[in-house]
């Protein structure tokens, strides 16, 4: 593809994995590009596990971010080793609420999750753009007249602390990673877990088993948004100009991390561990896109298209071998009582409704 | 029973054997069907039964032998070669499609007399006259999904009539029937088989087999283990076969203290899916140390019973009682806690997940118990300990704790569920179809554990169709038609045909 571009697809490609993992500079940016995408994508990993899917992690890094940067601004002044933990529980509970709600939307009033989170997404955007063209808007833009909607500088006592090392890595990397283990250990080790798996993978045994199907949709909704509320913080208190901003439009600040995350989690297999290394090599994906833009001039949406299309390849893979494990398994049944089996799950992200 | 037809072979299988990668599913089968006769093939599932047909209908093609038909070597690639040759497949589940006419469905994939145009009023006419031929009552302008279960399995057989088939595949074709409608079923086959036809019957109901066979052919383990006809064998005989060892057909059933009730159903009505009534009426009671049986044909309201007893389906109204609370607007789990325990009917769908591992599905009910979980944490020490027991205890065959339950067969599914559901000590267990599917040695151990529950001051309620089943372990029977109890009957007094009639909606004094 790069060589019908007219580039030279070796120096493209040795610029991008420069780019990507070349020095502790560049892994430190792809980590830093990947802290997003881990934590939605561990949140999009629990809807999945328990069965909905969870399109809306926009709207619930746009929430987290709202509702920590309104609580660093009434709170500037508490210190930081309080404040910090506070503003990502404050974000987490922003991101919940607003997965809570197609959750809520699901279990009650049979709203398809994908419907209500997309126009979720949508609200949450513009309730951003309103605010950050009103009320929240910083004192000094409309002192000159410039009028960029964004916040003022928030309070340095929520800066997200950068790591030893002398690269920008900060707190978010670790909050992230942290996370992804948390989330493992919440559903593989805990009885919450255990139900949210068991309603993702047959919702009427888990009603038979005297689960409530309804309140575990919510609450994985919940937790999903949590992370992605988490992840709104990260990208708010970790970014440079430490503060909130959007760029009118659509994308806000969240650089599409909330649709990235899903990406990151398919590619990890839908395990909050994996995905761990899965998030890091988007990531590093996306910063390579652009040094390979700089180098040969090829245009940084080729890469992104290319990774669309490694993507598809590899989740395509997982799905080929889950087929391959599965006829290998019926034959061995001999083809015979076929009642005893259920369609296989893993490779087909289509949710069943609970009843 | 009559002699068997002589004559030459309509079909003869030689030698054939069918390797799936680690197991022989046919190993030197020979088989064969003469004009005229009705051949019962018999066996457990994964005695290779299927595979057999599946290689006649041409789904599969052997990897060795040969298949002869009227004394020629076929091949059949395909099951259109199959219909081509004479040969006619009913399918335990209908092949129906339910939005069309039964003529439609007749007519489906035969070429038409006019291009691209359907022209059904001769395919109607034809219909009608083999109505009359064969006493075969369809209505060929009817929608299928109007018809009811009986009525439906009646079209598949005029479809191959009208298919003119010479050779027809019957896999188990009984299962969803009344014992008069199977009655009717096997006049309909015997005019089919005076016409010349031949017929392989596939079925586990030793009674319908002895019945209606000319010739049995046993398989297990993908081997032919014997072959026999009705006169010169019994059922214990054809048991002993299909599982290569003792089998006791009629559970042991001891005295057993009956004391307090411990289930008490009273003007319960319950809405099916629909939101018409399923369950009206009814009144139940089963006290402890006793076995009450519900017999009935499938979806005569059973399934919205047991769903409503164990709180997975709204009660309308009617009160019901479980061990002295009111159940009936109670949830599944207060239920469960309240000491009821449930035996689902679809297994695969109510009562497992098969994704998850043996241990997993062990504890799905009691995950959120001590000692299972410790403040919300699964202790996994506890659960490997309880699940091993639980497996050693309830003979549940499994490489290991980890393996995903969907790589059991279903009687082990069964007996993982049965495990999991009387670990909990219950004092009501409710038992749907608890053996349908799993293999004899499978519904022995099951109806012994059941017996020994009810010895142990137990109450059951034992939804079942098979008719043997109930009759063998209740010690009331109540049949249920159309959402009522038609009558209940002691297990002395209870006979397949006096219950037949109640399950055709018959009531005793109408006899």
């Amino acid at each position: 593809m790069l060589a019908v571009l007219g580039a030279n697809p070796m120096t493209g490609y040795a610029a991008l994995l420069d780019g990507a993992f070349g020095g502790a500079k560049n892994l430190a940016n792809s980590a830093l590009k990947a802290m997003p995408l881990l934590l939605v994508g561990v949140g999009i990993t629990i809807a999945f596990r328990a069965g909905v899917i969870n399109i809306g992690g926009e709207g619930q890094i746009i929430a987290g971010a709202i509702l920590s940067t309104l609580f660093v601004l009434g709170f500037p002044d508490v210190p930081s080793f309080i404040l910090l933990p506070l503003t990502f529980l404050v974000g987490a509970m922003g991101g919940a609420i607003w997965g809570g709600m197609a959750g809520v939307l699901k279990s009650y009033a049979r709203v398809n999750e994908i419907l209500s989170t997309i126009m979720l997404n949508i609200i949450a955007v513009q309730i951003l753009n309103l605010l950050l063209r009103g009320p929240l808007m910083d004192p000094g833009e409309i002192v000159k007249g410039s009028r960029i909607p964004h916040t003022e500088r928030l309070s340095g006592n929520a800066d997200l602390p950068i790591l030893p090392g002398g690269t920008r890595l900060h707190l978010g990397v670790l909050v992230a990673v942290l996370m992804a283990v948390a989330c493992y250990f919440l559903l593989f080790r805990t009885t919450q877990g255990l139900r949210l798996r068991a309603v993702g993978h047959n919702p009427f045994a888990s009603r038979y088993a005297g689960m409530s199907v309804k309140r575990n949709v919510v609450l994985a909704f919940m937790y999903s948004g949590a992370m992605c509320g988490m992840a709104g913080v990260t990208l708010v208190f970790g970014s440079e100009g430490h503060r909130l901003a959007t760029d009118g439009g659509a994308t806000t600040f969240t650089g599409a991390a909330g649709f990235n995350g899903i990406v990151a989690a398919l590619f990890g297999g839908l395990h909050p561990l994996w995905t761990i290394p899965a998030s890091f090599l988007f990531g590093a994906l996306l910063v390579g896109a652009n040094a390979m833009q700089r180098a040969v001039q090829v245009p940084a949406a080729l890469i992104l298209a290319l990774n669309g299309l490694v993507v598809v390849f590899v989740v395509g893979s997982m799905y080929a071998r889950t087929r391959l494990a599965r006829t290998a398994s019926e034959s061995r049944e001999q083809g015979e009582g076929s009642d005893s089996r259920s369609p296989e799950r893993s490779g087909d992200p289509e949710p069943r409704n609970p009843p | 029973m009559r002699p068997a037809t002589a004559g030459a072979p309509l079909l003869e299988l030689e030698g054939i054997t069918k390797r799936f990668p680690g197991v022989v599913a046919n190993d030197r089968v020979d088989f064969d069907v003469r004009p005229g006769e009705v051949h019962t093939l018999l066996g457990e599932n994964g005695a290779g039964k299927s595979t057999l047909m599946k290689i006649l209908y041409g789904l599969y093609q052997a990897d060795e032998g040969e298949i002869r038909l009227r004394g020629e070597p076929v091949t059949i690639e395909s099951p259109s070669d199959a219909i081509e040759q004479g040969i006619g497949m009913i399918h335990q589940h209908f092949m129906l499609v339910p939005t069309l006419t039964v003529a439609e469905n007749v007519a489906l994939g035969l070429p038409s007399g006019r291009r691209l145009m359907q022209d059904l009023s001769p395919v109607q006419q034809r219909i009608r006259e083999l109505s009359e031929i064969y006493g075969l009552a369809v209505d060929p302008d009817a929608y299928i999904w109007q018809l009811a279960v009986g009525e439906r399995q009646r079209v598949e057989i005029m479809k191959a009539i009208y298919r003119d088939v010479s050779l027809l595949i019957l896999d188990e074709p009984t299962s969803v029937l009344t014992p008069a409608e199977v009655e009717d079923l096997f006049v309909t086959l015997r005019q089919m088989t005076d016409g010349g036809r031949g017929l392989v019957f596939i079925s586990h109901k030793l009674h319908e087999v002895m019945s209606l066979s000319d010739r049995i052919t046993v398989l297990r383990g993908g081997r032919v283990t014997g072959r026999t006809v009705p006169s010169e064998t019994s059922r214990e005989q054809l048991a002993h076969m299909m599982v290569g060892r003792e089998v006791r057909l009629a559970p042991n059933r001891s005295e057993s203290d009956v004391a307090d009730a411990r289930l008490a159903i009273s003007a319960l009505e319950v809405l099916g899916d629909r939101g018409t009534p399923a369950v009206t009426g009814f009144d139940l009671e089963v006290r402890s140390g006793e076995v009450v049986g519900i017999a009935g044909v499938s979806g005569n309201g059973q399934r919205e019973l047991a769903e409503a007893l164990a709180g997975l389906r709204p009660v309308a109204s009617g009160t019901v009682v479980m061990n002295g609370v009111d159940t009936t607007t109670k949830t599944p789990k207060e239920i469960r806690r309240l000491g009821v325990s449930y035996i689902p009917e679809e297994r695969m769908r109510d009562g497992a997940i098969g994704e998850f591992s043996v241990a997993e599905n062990l504890i799905l009910t009691s995950h959120d118990l001590p000692p299972t979980s410790r403040r919300g944490f699964l202790n996994f020490k506890e659960i490997e300990t309880g699940c091993s027991d639980l497996v050693r205890r309830f003979t549940v065959k499994t490489p290991s704790l980890e393996t995903p339950t969907s790589n059991l067969s279903g009687g082990n599914i069964q007996k993982l569920i049965i495990a999991r559901e009387l670990s909990g000590e219950p004092e009501v267990l409710i038992a749907s179809q608890p053996t349908r599917g799993v293999d004899i040695g499978a519904a022995e151990y099951i109806h012994t554990v059941l017996m020994d529950q009810r010895a142990g001051g137990i109450a059951i309620l034992l939804i079942s169709e098979d008719l043997d089943e109930v009759i063998g372990l209740s010690d009331r029977i109540a049949v249920m038609f159309e959402g009522r109890i038609m009558g209940t009957l002691g297990q002395e007094e209870a006979t397949v045909q006096r219950l037949g009639l109640l399950m055709a909606g018959v009531s005793e004094g109408e006899e």
